[in-house]
């Protein structure tokens, strides 16, 4: 007997008893909906935290003193060599291209937390230390005034460019900041620039709520930042390199460079670590793939249910059926076609069930994509997966109801009342 | 009517297991029927008719004996040749009729042919010509519940014949029906058998039904007791079935007379 035909059966089965057949789906477009939604959370989730980190410029790479990893035999030598800090001597090292080719741009930076005072505004902040080069290497760009220049850097200016969160907190609307004095820490500065809105920041903390001066000034006037071998100490270094593929080669130069500068002997570590965007990327990508994965996991749990409501139906069925089944067989009906009659009725259930939950979860993800204010994506793959799994869930809870009509015996089906 | 033998069971016995109890339904039946045979089989209930009527209809297997249905034996088959076998070798007709309730009289007539295989037009084309010949014509897209008892057998009748079957096995096929709906049925399996040559074995316990076959096996304790031809086979009702009926007794009578 042909596949169309048995679908045909299954498809009149299921419409004689709609209400049923409808409850039944429900389950299962339950399961398929809530899989398709929460993928797409996941996903959108994944995408968010992947521009976040593209948002702190492209190809980036940044040292920062220390080891990273805890633990391990690698820290535990690292906390006996003598700690040395990143000073403006590296950067500057850094940025030689005698030392280094394929760098773009080098931008260190001394960074601290501080107060913000304006009349009775009075907020705390973070305060960067930083040069003209930060300007391009971390994409912030002024939307009023300048940025930090580098006379103001050789001259100690007391300027500074405000976050926009700092903008609207200190000043309101119709005042214009660019010219008015603030103060950092008692120490009154000038306000020449205000930044363009980065936005976001998640659970990284307001990307907005900063106040960037020069590096010189922040060293010396307002911190007193130490000096290792008569050079002041800084923060971080942002490296920005040419191209994608070079990141690789120029962060073991940068690695090369830091180590003789440190006089590091061979056998031990180095005390400082390159960080690469695309490694911390791919440290978070793991992560949310792990939180996209277990909202996965729960929406599927659904669609398990779901597929125990179709079995539990299927076995009313084949009970309700029984004397319909003894008939096919006295008229010549093989095992294999009663199998494939019920199978297919399970399995038309629950993909049916699927198309609608794909539909459903569709629209529950652009609904939520506008109440999460994150583009939630729904993937082919997740299509796919709720697809082929309620399929599979047709299938597997099918063929035991399947098995047990096909066993019956013809003549106890037929006097079956 | 050739004398070839189409059903050959040897000492046939079945016994079901109840609980701790073994019922012998069966206890060593024997029986010949030749092509073309219009035969009642008729017992008391718990005779064993029933189960005999299982095991030539290929529903059940005998506990021991042997039985040939053409020249195949029985017991040799899996599950798969039995269900052929039913699809193509026997019509069965029930006391219930036991048509599929939800589905039209042609879908019902069809079904042996979705088993085996043919296509959906021509499926159609020989569910109609057999709906014709039951005199249901105009009743094709009817359901079961839409349909008299005599109807639905007719259904069933036309349903059995779809395969066009060397032998009707039919359960009391009048059990359910009055005396005019009866004298249908048993008018046209007459004339299945007269013309289309067609053998049909059925039980009944009603001795006027067994009287319009040509032969009365008798079964009581799970053994045959009496196997006897009919004289002079009753003819169904000729204003019961109509025209039809009148044609096949006239044909018949024209036949004899040339004779």
């Amino acid at each position: 007997m042909q596949i169309l035909e048995s679908v045909r059966i299954a498809l009149r089965a299921l419409t004689a008893n709609k209400m049923r057949s409808i409850l039944t789906m429900l389950g299962i477009v339950i399961g398929v909906g809530a899989v398709i939604a929460l993928l797409s959370v996941g996903h959108g989730f994944e995408q968010y935290i992947t521009e976040q980190f593209e948002g702190l410029g492209s190809n980036l790479l940044f040292v920062i003193s220390g080891q990273l990893e805890s633990g391990g035999p690698g820290s535990a030598r690292a906390s006996r060599q003598r700690f040395q800090p990143l000073t403006m001597g590296d950067a500057e090292a850094l940025a030689d291209p005698f030392q280094i080719s394929d760098v773009v741009a080098v931008a260190p930076e001394f960074q601290r937390s501080g107060r913000v005072v304006r009349g009775k505004v009075d907020m705390s902040t973070s305060i960067s230390g930083v040069t003209p080069e930060y300007e391009s290497v971390r994409n912030f760009r002024p939307v009023l005034g300048e940025f930090i220049a580098a006379e103001h850097v050789n001259g100690r200016s007391r300027v500074a460019v405000i976050g926009d969160t700092v903008a609207e907190e200190l000043f309101d609307e119709f005042e214009y900041p660019i010219g008015q004095t603030i103060k950092l820490n008692d120490v009154p500065f000038k306000v020449i620039g205000v930044l363009e809105e980065k936005g976001g920041g998640g659970g990284f903390g307001d990307a907005d709520n900063l106040v960037m001066i020069p590096i010189s000034t922040a060293q010396t006037r307002l911190f007193s930042a130490g000096a290792v071998r008569g050079e002041l100490v800084i923060s971080i270094v942002f490296i920005q390199v040419v191209s994608q593929e070079k990141m690789g080669d120029v962060a073991d130069r940068i690695t090369e460079v830091l180590r003789e500068r440190h006089r590091i002997s061979f056998k031990d570590d180095d005390d400082f670590t390159v960080v690469n965007q695309a490694d911390l990327i791919q440290v978070f990508g793991q992560f949310t793939a792990v939180f996209t994965t277990v909202l996965g996991a729960i929406a599927g749990i659904s669609l398990l249910v779901g597929g125990i409501g179709i079995m539990n139906i299927m076995l009313v069925s084949v009970t309700e059926r029984t004397r319909e089944i003894g008939i096919r067989k006295a008229v010549g009906a093989k095992r294999s076609d009663i199998l494939l009659q019920f199978l297919i009725e399970a399995m038309v259930l629950s993909m049916i069930g699927g198309f609608v939950g794909i539909t459903l979860g569709y629209g529950a993800s652009t609904l939520l994509s506008g109440v999460l204010e994150l583009q939630t994506v729904v993937t082919a793959g997740a299509i796919l997966l709720a697809t082929s799994f309620s399929a599979a869930v047709g299938l597997f809870f099918g063929i035991y109801p399947a098995t047990r009509a096909a066993r019956l015996n013809p003549i106890d089906a037929l006097r079956y009342e | 009517m050739g004398d070839k033998v189409l059903i050959e069971a040897r000492d046939i016995t079945k016994i079901y297991q109840m609980g701790d109890m073994q019922v012998h339904a069966l206890r060593g039946a024997t029986l010949e029927v030749r092509l073309g045979e219009l035969v009642a089989i008729m017992g008391p209930s718990g005779s064993g008719k029933s189960t005999l009527m299982n095991i030539l209809g290929c529903l059940d297997q005998p506990s021991s004996g042997e039985y040939f249905l053409e020249g195949v034996e029985i017991d040799q088959l899996d599950d798969n040749q039995l269900a052929q076998i039913r699809g193509r070798k026997i019509g069965f007709v029930f006391q219930t009729f036991n048509l599929l309730s939800r589905t039209t009289a042609l879908s019902n007539v069809e079904l042996p042919l979705v088993y085996s295989g043919m296509g959906g037009r021509q499926r159609r084309k020989r569910a109609m010509d057999a709906l014709d010949a039951v005199g249901l014509a105009d009743r094709v897209h009817h359901r079961p519940n839409e349909l008299s008892g005599g109807q639905q057998q007719r259904v069933a009748i036309a349903r059995a014949l779809i395969n066009e079957p060397s032998i009707i096995l039919a359960d009391e096929p009048t059990g359910n029906l009055d005396s005019k709906s009866g004298a249908e049925i048993m008018a046209i399996f007459q004339h299945l058998n007269e013309v289309r040559g067609i053998t049909i074995i059925f039980v009944t316990h009603e001795p006027e039904i067994a009287q319009h076959t040509r032969r009365i096996v008798s079964l009581a304790d799970g053994r045959i007791v009496d196997d006897r031809p009919v004289r002079e086979p009753r003819i169904a009702g000729e204003r019961a079935y109509g025209v039809r009926v009148r044609d096949i007794v006239n044909r018949k009578a024209a036949s004899e007379q040339v004779e």
